[in-house]
């Protein structure tokens, strides 16, 4: 590849030659890295390969990794959500009223991912409907929807869950697999063969790429990102039962700030933030090593925030170092 | 013609302002008297502050998620010197706070120019950080009213002709920002390089320079307006102005700068952070609960986006794709 082709001007292919490679490694790397800390961890603390220490250990990760797959195709579409933790909160804020109605478990599982669903429509309508950038849309969903959790919940909070809805949070499906862990599981599968497997995932990376180009190619570019915001509502109503079962009450501050790990996860696990590239193995990986990150500094009884602040950390210098490396090589190269 | 449409919106938005406070008057006419307006004011000035700043930000394509985290750190700073050293100068201890809110801007702007990284996730990265680096500090330990010195209290409430040092403050600053915004070279750069980046490059400006002189410029007002948060509310702990950063954004974007960048006013800035201040100050007097407030907010930014791409339509640009790399 010639210098011409490294020039700003000209962003290459993402999808070819060089980028392919890079994306590759990357998560190589990322694999790398999770076997260090699995291995680190394992050195530091006796405990740590206790498995079912290592079941307690997935509960740290697996609700943000469900938004965090459907985030990655967001994203990957060039646009994102930033709403994901205020729809965690209203939708727990409903199943919790329902509660307070008498309302039992299977009505309250449909309650929640209800209203994810229509979060999330309402985010695409915006978005698609009446083309406005969706970061900008997202962030004003993200004060109305948890707004609207503070409107009825003030400073009181909902408890009273009936016993058997908590086994979306509590509950193993067998041995030391919890439902969590399993449900993560199979939504890396289906996630995994809807954008690498179907025509539909082959649209998310052409509209990541090229909206233009993808519209008049035949993708029905405002359709593809309705059913992608719909998603991630659905998720992040998924992730709000889970939540919500596992705690047993529900606050409006629930999940506060986690758009910031959802969307962090999803850079990590190599995803371009300008859209266009990204896989959801790299996901996965990512969930892992921020997952095993926080149970290993968990052990040491690191303090909450400071681990944010090592997320932050992370966030930037994931983006920075491929940007340094890459300059790096260039320079190497004349 | 662009004139015209500008001139249009900040009218529209003096509209809305002047029926908000009608509605408001009809039910509680006590509540438009010039002592009234002018607590209003006061009540907004950080808020219109941190706006001016974002801005500047939001004019060059970018965005700067990070404002609040900077304003506390930067107003924590300002507390622990003034209990460290008592006797410290007021005036000094201002500068101490806009040069380490400048410090931080600056390394957003580092990030964004040396770097290429997109602003959101920058800003969103140094968010947590700088309110982690807080917790650092303090080990989450509260600073209140006792361990700080009157002076340090005092000076947001001291009249000056009657009106409190913070709205001259803010009034001093928005006059700064409308002569930095219309009469320098830096000005004219903010709107070049959001307007149209690729033309920018052509005529001699450089596109990244000019982003981080525009982060410095709004962590500089964010640590101004650190030191006057604590002064004000007379303590300073890991939260103070958690979520604020979603206020400043919702007061840029009612005011009409639109988040593809090139377009808004400093006018535009202050009618939108004013806006926000009726409402919140409304709220109490027409007896809705304070925790609606959010819920407003969110529909007010939703709303105001949806109006103002109207009247830019096929103009706008979603920030995070990188239309045209530098």
């Amino acid at each position: 590849m010639t210098d011409a082709h490294l020039s700003p001007r000209n962003i290459p292919d993402r999808l070819q030659g060089r980028g392919a490679r890079i994306l590759k490694s990357w998560e190589s790397l990322l694999l790398a890295v999770a076997v260090a800390i699995f291995l680190g961890n394992s050195l530091a603390s006796p405990y740590f390969l206790d498995p079912w220490n290592l079941s307690d250990a997935t509960f740290n990760f697996t609700e943000k990794a469900m938004i965090a797959f459907a985030m990655a195709l967001v994203i990957i579409s060039g646009e994102i959500d930033l709403s994901v933790a205020s729809i965690i909160a209203l939708a727990s804020t409903a199943m919790g009223y329902a509660v307070q109605l008498g309302v039992d478990t299977p009505a309250l599982v449909a309650i929640g991912l209800g209203v994810g669903l229509i979060c999330g429509m309402v985010n695409g309508l915006l978005i698609t409907g009446l083309g406005l950038p969706s970061i900008v849309v997202t962030i004003g969903t993200m004060s109305l929807f948890r707004g609207l959790s503070f409107i009825v919940l003030g400073d009181q909070a909902f408890t009273g869950y009936p016993e058997s809805f908590a086994w979306f949070g509590q509950g193993y499906v067998w041995w030391i697999f919890s439902f969590e862990f399993t449900l993560f599981v199979l939504l890396a599968i289906i996630y995994g063969v809807l954008l690498h497997k179907t025509n539909f995932g082959r649209a998310v990376y052409a509209i990541g790429n090229n909206q233009t180009a993808a519209l008049f190619s035949g993708v029905r570019v405002a359709r593809v990102k309705f059913i992608l915001f719909l998603l991630t509502g659905l998720m992040a109503g998924l992730a709000s039962i889970c939540l919500t079962s596992r705690l047993g009450s529900t606050r409006p501050s629930i999940a506060l700030g986690w758009e910031l790990e959802v969307v962090t996860m999803v850079v990590l696990g190599g995803v371009n933030i300008l859209g266009g590239s990204g896989t959801i193995p790299g996901v996965v990986l990512a969930a892992l090593i921020m997952g095993m990150v926080t149970f290993g500094f968990g052990l040491l009884n690191v303090p909450g925030i400071v681990m944010s602040i090592f997320i932050g950390l992370l966030l930037i210098s994931v983006i920075a170092l491929p940007i340094l490396w890459q300059r790096a090589r260039r320079r190497l190269a004349h | 013609m662009m004139a015209k449409l500008l001139k249009n919106r900040e009218i529209l938005l003096v509209v809305a302002i002047i029926a908000l406070v009608a509605l408001i008057a009809l039910r509680f006419p006590a509540f438009v008297t010039p002592a009234s307006f002018a607590r209003v004011y006061n009540d907004t000035s950080i808020l219109i502050i941190l706006a001016l700043g974002q801005m500047a930000v939001i004019l060059t394509r970018c965005i700067d998620l990070s404002m609040a985290a900077n304003l506390a750190l930067s107003g924590m700073v300002a507390a622990m010197l003034n209990t460290a050293f008592p006797g410290l100068p007021i005036p000094f201890i201002i500068l101490a706070a806009m040069a380490l809110g400048g410090l931080l801007g600056m390394v957003n702007g580092t990030l964004v120019w040396k770097l290429n990284i997109p602003p959101i996730v920058v800003t969103l990265g140094t968010l947590t950080i700088y309110r982690g680096l807080i917790f650092l500090l303090t080990d989450g330990k509260w600073i209140n009213a006792h361990e700080m010195s009157d002076a340090f209290k005092a000076l947001p409430r001291l009249g000056l002709a009657g009106v409190p040092v913070l709205s001259w403050l803010s009034l001093l600053m928005i006059a700064l920002m409308f002569l930095v915004m219309g009469r320098t070279p830096l000005g004219r750069a903010f709107y070049a390089v959001g307007g149209n980046p690729h033309a920018a490059v052509y005529t001699g400006i450089d596109v990244g320079r000019t982003r981080f002189f525009a982060y410095c410029l709004s962590g500089t007002l964010a640590g101004l307006s650190g030191y006057l948060w604590v002064s004000r509310y007379a303590v300073a702990y890991v939260d103070i102005a958690a979520g604020f950063e979603l206020d400043i954004i919702a007061a840029c974007v009612i005011g009409g700068i639109s988040i593809a960048g090139g377009i808004g006013s400093v006018a535009g800035a202050v009618l939108g952070a004013l806006f926000l201040g009726v409402i919140k100050n409304a709220l109490p007097v027409i007896n809705i609960s304070p925790f609606a407030q959010m819920a407003i907010s969110g529909t007010v930014i939703i709303i105001a986006v949806a109006v103002n791409a109207r009247a830019e339509r096929r103009k706008g640009r979603v920030i995070l794709r990188k239309a045209e790399a530098v």
